[in-house]
């Protein structure tokens, strides 16, 4: 049986009525890794077989032994390596991290654990979650699944690759401007950027803490919604997790859309930058949800052309404090100082504690992170600070505001998640704009804070996955995971598994 | 006080160790001493994902230090990165309060050490809760071993207090330091132990020269490293001295020369440069967006206005107004510790005499604590049993000697005043008994009496040893009087 | 603006990075791209905005002063670059 086409939720049902075990999915799930990842190279780390066998025995004894395990027990997961786990390093694809074993686990990690899911390894990712592409990884780019000299998109490439070729039913990614959506919408997978506050982002290693979430990668839309139900919740060891009860997730996905009100945001529809056949697509779903009930109405966000440059201050600012702490000292990558070195460190001034700090960060960070690291930098010094970072943060509070005035007109928008479908690597790493250009459709949420989804919307005529996106208020995940559902069964996309061999 | 020809300007930038159990942003216990790296966790380590979550306590004792000292507790606080590397700074930035500091202005009057009777006024900008850094320890013979860093500091939640540059002298700093430091103990804020570096000053120096009428002011310069009160005082008194010959020879003013930080080094006894980047200057404060703002409630502020207690200040108040004593005396009283003034309180409140309480508890009390080294807590002599000697003083039942033997006896045996009497074999003598001896004494001495008749005030001094030879436990005072009393009517 | 040489390696400085002469103008010439990109939030009027530093409004956040299980020691220093089992171990300050 193809197990990989199945939603994770019927089968995390066969597991739990015994028709098949939790050993025998994983072990599946485990031979197609091995036998797909020397080709997307979309993992870091992967548990050797032993260990995935041992955790999966575990789950099945308790099956077995009748106990009552939540209904994703028993599935494999991949993790994207920005997320804390024990039993592997956790790198975020940077040499600094190469050996980084963290003591503890994520709570969102923990949480899946807990509910008896089986982690089979860590993705890769653009280095420190900073990237579109997964190729600033330190250790190889990740491919695209549907078109193998494309990129799956990133920063969480790896994640939306595994569960593209069918690695691994469930991923769990980050997302600080777009980081779940875009590649999941390279990949032709759903993925989800929740609420900011609404999972923990405790070990998550940070990018941009304000703008950080983590989020789900599934080809179906009712395993987002299961895997979000385990992971969302208040966290007291992450101060900015938000105190709310956590409504059930998967009980309204079925409410019809009758009477919905879609808003399509004049300033993305208009973009000069969308590629037609997206600009289709989105058109398309608007059909879709008109024949379900739906009313569609135009809506503006004035601010949406400075969004990009918004995030391109504000994140850089975070980043480069947050990536302070590598400094080689306690943890992470240290320059063997040769002699040579020390000798140098009397004609650069710095004495040798500095010296060794300097080095490591050089050789430990890679080009992209260091620009940033950089750039925050400098938008944080005396003199720049009012006009880059607090400038950038009230332009901030602008798009906030657009938003919230246009969801006070309608229930959800819709819109394209990236301009175009997924490039060629090598093609735009050498023009950081332009790369950055591309995060336009999806920043806005993080600045925002609101909840965005991105789901699969057929194929370009060469084949490549098309996709768009759905925004929602704060906290009304559940009703961007109902009209994601509805757009699924009404036939918006098909899941598919990209075919490898 | 010699005259200089400059005014000194001295602000203090002090930093106190709140006393919590556990650090400001993680569990991890605070105790002085642990082996190193023993109390760390992945917040404190600064490992990567880890996340600050705000210890209420320390907010507690900030609001409580910040009433007792006068400040504008704000409504709204936040948190804020300050950016710069070090290794006993784990994760590259400090946590602190730019901005919004949790309390605002206020002040904090403290005994003249010029004038005791009289007080001076500190007016304060600010205070801020922070973390501490860990503890780095350098190869200080060679300087070329590699430095050993211990995180169990790393996250202890400090309250910075900053002081207006309000204080003229360096007796004046010290007096100030020696007036807060009270304070804060008597809050119960912090144990204030200089050694274990829970209080740490910094001064901000520089000096106002008057010339043709103009004062002209010096660059200001940072000491820092002031492990001791003596420090403190020394170390401005030289850089007064410093800063004078130096602009004697340069004539550089404030606008010449930025802030300078200088190291105090107690075993020289000067000053010393510390070489510093001028990029390290740029901290790149901004909000910490792992840390959500603090809103501060009435009920917050009531809960501390309710325990904040008597002041020192208050207490000295107190002791002069109410109850008669000297400022000099109260004060000995109120600088032992708010202990000593419940001690002395409850000793008043049985009944004995304000003044002879404070002698007494000045003298033998203080005396017996310091050779035995003991707090007052532990002080085997409770309030009341001392309050009960002191009022037999008071009514004459015993005279101040015989006091004293009880007083000796008590710190070993746990007794009441006439147990204690009986078993010392002091008995309380009646008047009868003595109009008898005293006759007796004239008429054996004639001698005597008719030199006191004479006028000689210090005849009658033999007689009392005689009265004690007749009868122990008469009372000397008692005999004294009623002597002079019977020659008078001779 | 316009970015000098001087500048940048000012901020490289600032971050604890340095710039291998062969790589200079390249880090360089995209800094100053994206720094001239952003530049056009200065056109935007934000007179009387409040800066939005969280994008959720939650505020208060404490918890309780009792005491956390410390990390064991040797796990405290596993993933030291060097440590002499008791402390992190760094090169010294002075020269
Ligand atoms: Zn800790």
């Amino acid at each position: 049986m193809q197990l990989e086409i199945l939603s994770a939720v019927q089968l995390g049902a066969m597991i739990a009525k015994r028709e098949v075990s939790c050993r025998e999915v994983s072990k599946y799930f485990l031979d197609r890794v091995h036998q797909f990842d020397s080709i997307v190279s979309a993992m870091v780390n992967v548990f050797d077989e032993a260990t995935v066998m041992e955790q999966a025995d575990q789950v099945d004894s308790r099956i077995l032994g009748g106990e009552k395990l939540s209904p994703l027990a028993g599935l494999p997961i991949t993790i994207k390596d920005v997320l804390c786990l024990e039993g592997l390093p956790t790198t975020c694809s940077s040499k600094m991290l190469q050996n980084f074993r963290p003591p503890y686990n994520a709570t969102s990690v923990q949480r899946l654990i807990d509910a008896g899911m089986i982690v089979l390894g860590k993705t890769n990712m653009d280095e420190f979650a900073m990237g579109s592409s997964t190729e600033n990884s330190a250790f190889f780019p990740s491919r695209n699944p549907w078109a193998l000299d494309r990129t799956p998109g990133g920063s969480s490439g790896g994640s939306a690759v595994t569960v593209a070729a069918g690695m691994s039913p469930l991923s769990i990614g980050s997302d600080t401007g777009g980081s779940v959506r875009q590649p999941a919408a390279f990949c032709g997978v759903c993925g989800l950027k929740p609420t900011y506050g609404l999972v923990s982002r405790f070990g998550l290693i940070a990018f941009a803490s304000s703008l950080d979430q983590v989020g789900p990668f599934a080809h179906h839309v009712e395993d987002l919604a299961a895997v979000l139900q385990v992971i969302a919740g208040h966290d007291p060891r992450d101060s900015t997790s938000l105190n709310v009860a956590i409504p059930d997730l998967t009980s309204g996905l079925n409410a019809p859309l009758k009477g919905l009100r879609v808003g399509v945001v004049r300033e993305h529809q208009d973009h000069p930058a969308l590629d037609p056949e997206i600009s289709k697509a989105v058109q398309a779903t608007q059909k879709l949800l008109q024949s379900l009930g739906a009313t569609i109405e135009e809506v503006h966000l004035p601010n949406s052309r400075h969004s990009v440059a918004t995030y391109y201050v504000i994140a850089p600012c975070e980043a480069s404090s947050n990536l302070a702490r590598y400094e080689a000292a306690h943890y992470g990558y240290r320059a063997r100082m040769t002699t040579e070195a020390s000798s140098k460190s009397s004609t650069s001034g710095r004495n040798p504690l500095e010296e060794m700090m300097v080095v490591s960060r050089s050789q430990g960070l890679g080009e992209e992170v260091k620009r940033r690291i950089m750039l925050g930098t400098f938008a944080l010094s005396a003199g720049y600070s009012d006009a880059y970072y607090k400038q950038a943060l009230k332009v901030r509070r602008l798009i906030a505001n657009d938003y919230q005035q246009a969801f006070q007109k309608v229930d959800v928008l819709l819109g394209p998640a990236f301009p175009t479908p997924a490039f060629r690597l090598g093609e735009k790493i050498d023009d950081p704009v332009q790369m950055y250009l591309g995060d336009q459709f999806t920043v806005e949420a993080n600045l925002a804070g609101i909840p965005a989804m991105s789901l699969p919307a057929g194929f370009t005529r060469d084949g490549l996955p098309l996709a768009i996106q759905l925004q929602a208020p704060q906290l009304q995940e559940a009703r961007l995971l109902n009209v994601g559902h509805q757009l699924q069964r009404a036939g918006l996309f098909e899941p598919k598994i990209a075919g490898l061999v | 006080m010699n005259q200089t020809p400059y005014r000194l300007v001295v602000g203090l930038e002090v930093h106190v160790q709140l006393s919590t159990e556990t650090k400001l942003f993680c569990g991890c216990s605070t105790t002085f001493g642990a082996p190193p790296n023993t109390q760390v966790c992945p917040v404190c380590l600064g490992l990567p994902g880890s996340l600050p979550v705000l210890n209420e306590k320390a907010v507690q004792l900030a609001i409580r230090t910040g009433l007792a000292l006068n400040c504008k507790i704000a409504e709204v606080t936040k948190w804020d990165r300050k950016n710069y590397f070090y290794p006993d700074l784990p994760k590259g930035y400090q946590i602190s309060q730019f901005d919004q500091p949790i309390c605002g202005e206020g002040y904090l009057d403290f005994p003249d050490p010029d004038a005791p009777e009289t007080t001076q006024r500190v007016r304060l900008i600010r205070a801020h809760l922070e973390e501490d850094a860990g503890k780095s320890m350098h190869d200080e013979v060679h300087g070329r071993a590699d430095s050993k860093i211990d995180l169990n500091r790393t996250g202890t939640p400090l309250l910075e207090i900053v002081s207006f540059p309000d204080l003229t002298s360096a007796a004046a700093a010290k007096a100030y330091l020696t007036e807060l430091r009270l304070l804060l103990t008597y809050l119960g804020v912090s144990d204030c132990n200089m050694q274990e570096g829970s209080l740490r000053a910094d001064a901000n120096v520089n000096l106002h020269i008057p010339v043709d009428g103009n004062d002209i002011a010096t660059p200001i310069v940072e000491v820092k490293n002031l492990n001791s009160f003596r420090a403190v005082e020394r170390a401005i008194q030289y850089e007064a001295g410093r800063q004078f010959e130096l602009w004697k020879q340069t004539g550089k003013t404030i606008k010449d020369a930025p802030k300078q930080t200088r190291g105090w080094d107690d075993e020289a006894g000067v000053t010393k440069a510390q070489r510093e980047k001028e990029e390290s200057a740029d901290y790149r404060y901004f909000p910490d967006p792992d840390l959500v703002p603090l809103r501060v409630t009435e009920a917050m502020l009531s809960q501390q206005k309710v325990v904040l207690g008597e002041s020192p200040s208050a207490a000295r108040n107190r002791l002069q107004v109410n109850l008669g004593l000297k400022p000099y005396d109260a004060d000995v009283i109120v600088s032992q510790g708010q202990s000593m003034v419940a001690y002395f309180d409850g000793v008043v409140a049985g009944g004995a005499d304000p003044k002879r309480s404070s002698n007494w508890i000045q003298q033998d009390v203080m005396r017996t604590l310091k050779e035995n080294d003991l707090s007052v807590e532990q002080f085997p002599i409770s309030a009341a049993r001392l309050s009960e000697l002191l009022r037999a003083i008071d009514a004459s039942v015993v005279d101040n000697t015989r006091g004293k033997s009880i007083f000796q006896y008590l710190l070993e045996h746990d007794a009441t005043i006439p147990d204690a009497m009986a078993a010392l074999g002091i008995v309380q003598v009646d008047s009868s008994e003595i109009e008898t001896l005293c006759k007796e004494l004239i008429d054996e001495n004639p001698k005597v009496i008719a030199e006191a008749r004479a006028g000689n005030a210090k005849a009658l001094g033999s007689l009392i040893g005689a009265a004690r030879k007749k009868n122990a436990n008469a009372d000397a005072k008692v005999v004294r009087e009623l002597l002079q009393k019977m020659i008078d009517a001779m | 603006m316009n970015v000098s040489r001087e500048d940048i390696l000012k901020v490289a400085s600032l971050s604890k990075l340095e710039l291998a002469e062969a790589e200079f103008e390249v880090v360089a010439s995209k800094f100053r791209n994206v720094l001239a990109f952003v530049e056009q939030l200065n056109e935007v009027d934000t007179t009387g905005v409040e800066e939005m530093a969280h994008p959720v409004d939650v505020h208060t956040v404490t918890r309780s002063d009792t005491l956390q299980e410390s990390l064991d020691h040797d796990v405290a220093l596993s993933n030291a670059p060097k440590s002499d089992g008791e402390f992190f171990l760094v090169p010294p300050v002075l020269g």
